[in-house]
Parts: structure tokens; sequence; C-alpha cells
């Protein structure tokens, strides 16, 4: 590696069977960027997601964070290590209240560290780390607008803040890449208008390094310095975003000839 | 030290150490009765069987409700506690001569031994889910039980006779529930126990924010298998001869089936659940002999089923709203303290403790969607 990226993938793929899912991904993204990833239906997008945050080990190739290889390395370790991720199809912990979901996000950091048994004798660093890990919640839920409903449980929120109960969740571990799998799924074009504010307040505030799959390409071409088209599992273009909308490869993965 | 209490008492809500207050009351009061002679023996036996059976029904609601893994063996860790804890106990009553001496020792150490049992029985828990475990469980508690029949030194199939404890047994047992549920309780209202029941909500999303998956499971299998292999040991105490066949997965279901009842995830909803039914369970034994000694499991049966009725039926909810002690209690208290609705204006969020505890349906432990998800097992590479 000549230049240093935050996240540098070298021809990453992985095949089930002899399905080969992804082949080839050679992404490069710099820190404090906004990066997409798009394609159609089916493409690989969230293949990737999984394959960097170690859900499925890849077949081929390495990615490296900050010049770190992770590549074969659990999920909770790649997640120690600084890659966040919301889900698709939301995830959240549905029978807990709003400020415990970003709570469990908090677990890993140092500083509330407080070992099993010092909890269950209740000693003082149990306290002292449980109230400081409420306010730092409480502080990352009013980024999002959460406070008010932070003794709701997650699973009465309407859709839109579930989405960003999510987000502010991965916040939570501390990342320095956040992926972000649909995040304007299912909302509306003013929540969309919302969360694009959002997300470049993420970025400015926390210096994030941000990787997105969206299918809403204004959503995209108004956030996105950079794109990278899928399909097939293999990259088809690579580059700024609006050259890519006229790409006449990407029209015909899109829409057809 | 000043910054210690005033932490305390910021968390403090009486609502969350209501169980303390009426274990501590309720022993006093009847180790006070049983102490000047006004308890009988068979009180106290019940008193006794009353204790372990909430150490057994907490320990295993620790496993099924809050980690939301089936386990059918729990009878299997209280049998390892039973055998090893009390052949110790045998063996320390020639050196040491107080008793109280003794069942502390033994309790510790079968219930140490009990927790590698959790330990080597947790390692296979990583890796099945839902019905799996239950079976892998359920083979586990036979096992063991086998085990012990067939080994000369533990007494063949009469069983390992042991020294009783005396019909105070009562007192001690009721000691170490309260012990054991400031540990469990504690552990649950902490990062830890949000760690574990974000496990039970969604394992794929949690293991995405970093919660070490294996740990908290392996360590949440130790920690019940160990209050078993206590209870265990005082079983040992309160019957003579521990008999493997007292240990049977009809026992392991029926410690499930107070979990249930209490609803799982609900540790004090566990206590009244496990005491009602051995006072059932007690009542039946002793009222019915002879011949209408068949008819126990008949009318326990009918009366597990009618508490399941009441419980869900939704026709009867009207009739339980309005004989809900909770509405009597705002009712009473309403006059005296107002009371806040909305739970955004709660004054402080240690109030969210008492949302933890959450109610999760047994379809969902047994049903199909809790199978291995197969996005998830992802190396195939041996495969191709």
């Amino acid at each position: 590696m000549s230049e240093k990226y935050m996240l540098e993938t070298q021809d990453l793929g992985i095949s089930f069977g002899g399905l080969k899912a992804v082949q080839g991904i050679d992404l490069k993204i710099r820190k404090n960027q906004l990066y997409g990833l798009i394609g159609p239906n089916g493409a690989g997008k969230t293949t990737i997601f999984n394959l960097i945050t170690g859900v499925y080990t890849p077949t081929t190739g390495r990615f490296f964070l900050d010049g770190e290889d992770l590549t074969g390395k659990k999920q909770e370790v790649i997640n120690h290590k600084g890659i966040a991720r919301t889900f698709q199809n939301i995830r959240l912990f549905n029978n807990m209240t709003v400020v415990s979901n970003v709570m469990v996000g908090l677990h890993n950091q140092k500083e509330f560290a407080c070992s099993p048994f010092a909890s269950m004798l209740r000693l003082p660093v149990h306290f002292e780390s449980e109230t400081k890990m409420r306010d730092r919640a409480k502080e990352l839920l009013s980024i999002f607008g959460l406070e008010d409903e932070r003794n709701n449980l997650a699973c009465n929120l309407p859709y839109g803040k579930q989405r960003k109960l999510e987000i502010a969740r991965a916040l939570a571990t501390n990342p320095k890449l956040l992926l972000l799998d649909e995040p304007a799924a299912g909302m509306n074009p003013n929540e969309t208008e919302e969360l694009m504010n959002t997300v470049r307040f993420i970025r400015d505030k926390f210096d994030m390094t941000i990787l997105l799959i969206e299918h809403d390409l204004k959503f995209v071409s108004g956030l996105c310095d950079e794109v990278t088209v899928l399909n097939f599992g293999t990259s088809l273009y690579h580059g700024e975003v609006e050259k890519a909308l006229h790409d006449p490869e990407v029209v015909k993965a899109y829409i057809g000839k | 030290m000043a910054g210690y209490f005033k932490s305390v008492k910021k968390g403090f809500k009486l609502k969350n150490y209501i169980s303390y207050i009426v274990i501590t009351v309720f022993l006093i009061v009847s180790a006070v009765m049983a102490l000047t002679g006004y308890m009988n023996r068979s009180t106290q036996n019940l008193l006794t069987q009353i204790a372990y059976s909430i150490i057994l029904a907490v320990s295993l609601n620790l496993v099924v409700g809050f980690l939301g893994e089936l386990s059918l063996g729990h009878a299997g860790f209280m049998c390892v506690g039973a055998y090893l804890g009390c052949f110790l106990a045998n063996y320390l009553h020639t050196i040491i001569p107080s008793k109280l001496a003794v069942l502390i020792i033994s309790m510790i150490v079968g219930g140490a031994i009990a927790a590698v049992f959790g330990f080597i029985i947790g390692l296979p828990a990583l890796r099945l889910k839902g019905d799996y475990l239950a079976i892998v469980t359920l083979a586990f508690g036979e096992i063991v039980r086998t085990i012990f029949k067939n080994q000369k030194i533990f007494g063949g199939a009469l069983g390992l006779s042991t020294k009783k404890y005396g019909s105070d047994l009562f007192i001690v047992a009721f000691i170490v529930v309260l012990i054991m549920l400031v540990f469990i309780q504690n552990l649950v209202k902490s990062k830890h126990g949000r760690a574990i029941t974000a496990i039970r909500d969604n394992e794929i999303a949690a293991k995405a924010m970093g919660i070490n998956v294996t740990y908290y499971k392996l360590f949440v299998f130790v920690i019940s298998a160990f209050f078993a292999g206590i209870a265990g040991v005082l079983y040992g105490h309160y019957a003579t001869p521990v008999l493997y066949s007292f240990f049977s997965y009809n026992y392991s279901i029926e410690i499930l089936v107070m979990v249930v009842l209490g609803s799982m995830g609900s540790i004090n909803g566990s206590i009244i659940a496990a005491a009602l039914i051995t006072y059932i369970n007690f009542q039946l034994t002793t009222k019915l002999s002879g011949d209408l000694a068949a008819l126990k499991y008949l009318i326990y049966a009918i009366i597990l089923i009618a508490i399941v009725i009441v419980n869900n039926a939704p026709a009867l909810a009207p009739i339980k709203e309005k004989l809900s002690i909770k509405r009597l209690f705002n009712k009473v208290l309403g006059r005296f303290i107002k009371h806040k609705h909305d739970p955004a204006k709660r004054k402080d969020d240690e109030a969210d403790w008492d949302r933890i505890p959450t109610k999760i349906d047994m379809d969902a432990l047994l049903s199909l969607d809790v199978k291995p998800d197969t996005s998830y097992t992802p190396d195939k590479r041996e495969e191709k």
C-alpha cells in the first residue's frame, strides 16, 4: 500500500459452493470520505458488507482497515477494531428500551469496563460505568432527536426512528468506519432529506468514514463523493457519482438496453 | 465512600428490592416460629423444598428467560451437585464437627463442580440452538444420573446415603436464596445483563455490536449450573439417600414449568411460581395416600392447565384486569402518590431497569424461525 486508506480491499471475493457471489472487489476508501455502493438487486452489495464485518470469511482476497489486516477475524473483533454497521432489515433489540439499545453498543469500550463480578457485587466501579454509559447514550440519542423516546421499547418506535436508532447504536461502538445498509429504505422524501443532513453531520462531527448502500440514486448523488457500481458480484464502474449515472454500462445494468 | 452511597441511593427503587424484602421478612418470621416450636416439621420440610426450588427456577430462568436458550438438563446439574457435594460432606463430617461449616463447604464445592459441567455443556450450546440444544441438555441430564447410578462409590442403585442436616435447614436454604437473588438480579441489571438480553433479542446484531457471544453464553451456563449444584447439595442434606431417580428429565421439566408459569425473564415470577408449584406438589403428595396417590398427577396437570388458561385466555383478560393487584395497589396509593404516566418525563433513566425482564413467548423459543440462520453458517469453503 503506497497511500494509506481507511478501508482497502484487495481482490475480495466469496463463493458459496460453485456460485461466485462476489469476486475481485477492490475498494479504496479514504479517511473521512462518503462512499457509495450501488447496483441492481442481487448484485452482492450486502454480501460485501457481510465480508467486511466478518459475518462471512472471504474465500479470496484480503481487506485492511487503516492499514491493519482484518481478514478472517471474528465479528466482535472486527467491531472492536472499528467497523460498525446497520442492517438492511432493521435488527434492533426489540424488547429493550431505546437507551439500553445504545448502551449495548457502548458495552465494549474501555472507559466503561466493569467485570461481571464487580456488577454482581455492586462495587463502586459498576455505578461509575453505568452512569457514564447512560450519559454517553443520552448524548448520542440527542444527536438523532431520540432523547424523548429513550424509555420506550425499541419495537414501539416508528420505522424512521428505528433506522436512526440503529445508526446511533452503531456509532456507540466508536467506529472508524460506519457501514450503512440502505439507510433511506422506506423513508419519505422529507425523512430522506433529513437523513442526508444527519449523515453529513455524523461525518463532520465524529470525523467518520462512511460506506453506504442505497437504491435511492438521488440520495447517493447528493451525498457521496465516490461510488462503486456492482453487477453480478463484480465491480462495473468506480469513480465519481455523476459520471457513473451516465456511464452506458451502468445504465444498461440498471434498466437494460 | 460517600459518593458510593449516593450512587446507590440514586438507583434505588423500592420495586427492584421487593423480593429481598418479602423473603427476608418471611425468613425472619418463619425462623422465629420454627425456633420457638410453633412450626411443625412438615412445614419446615416444605419450606426447604420451596427454597431449593426457587434456586433452581431462578437459575434456569437465567438461561431460558434471559439468554433465550432452552435447557432441559437442569436436574442434571443439580444431580452433579447433590452427589459430589454430599459425597464430600460425608467425608467432611468425620473431620469437622460443625454441621453448618460442612454444609457451606460442600455447597461451594458442589456448586463449583456443577459449574465445570455447565462449562462443558455450554460449549455445544454455542453451536446449537432451540430444540437441538434442548436435546443435548436433556441427554446430558440422563447420562449424568445413569453414571452416578452405576458407581459403587456413590451407593449404586440404592443411592448415596447422607447425613440429614435437621429440619432447620430451611433457614440456611433461604439465606442461600437471598444471596443468589442478590447475585443474579445484580447481574441481570447491569451492562452484562444487557449484553445477555441483547443476545436473546437478536444474536446477529449483538455480534455486530461487538458483544462476545461465546463468552456470555458460557458465563450464563456456568452461573446457572453453579446455583443448580448448590440446590443439589441442599437437597442432599434434606433428603436421604440421594437417589438417581429423582433427577429424571421429569424434574427438569418441572423446573422449566416453574420458569414458564412465572413468565420467562421475570425473576419475581419464577420465585412465586416455584413456591406455588412446590406447595401444590407437597400438598398433593402428603394428602393423597394409598389408592388416591394415583390422582396426584391428574390433579397437578389440571391445576397447571387451569393456570395457563387463566394467564393467557383473552376472554378472561377483563376479569383479570378488574381483580389485578397492581390496579388495587394503584387505586389505594393513587390517592397519596401522583402517578407518573409519561415515561419520557420520568425523573431518571434508572427506572428503565424494570423494563429489562421482558416476556418472550415459548413459541419464539421453540418455533422454526429460531433454527440456525442458514445465512449465518457461512464458511462453505469445505464444500468445494
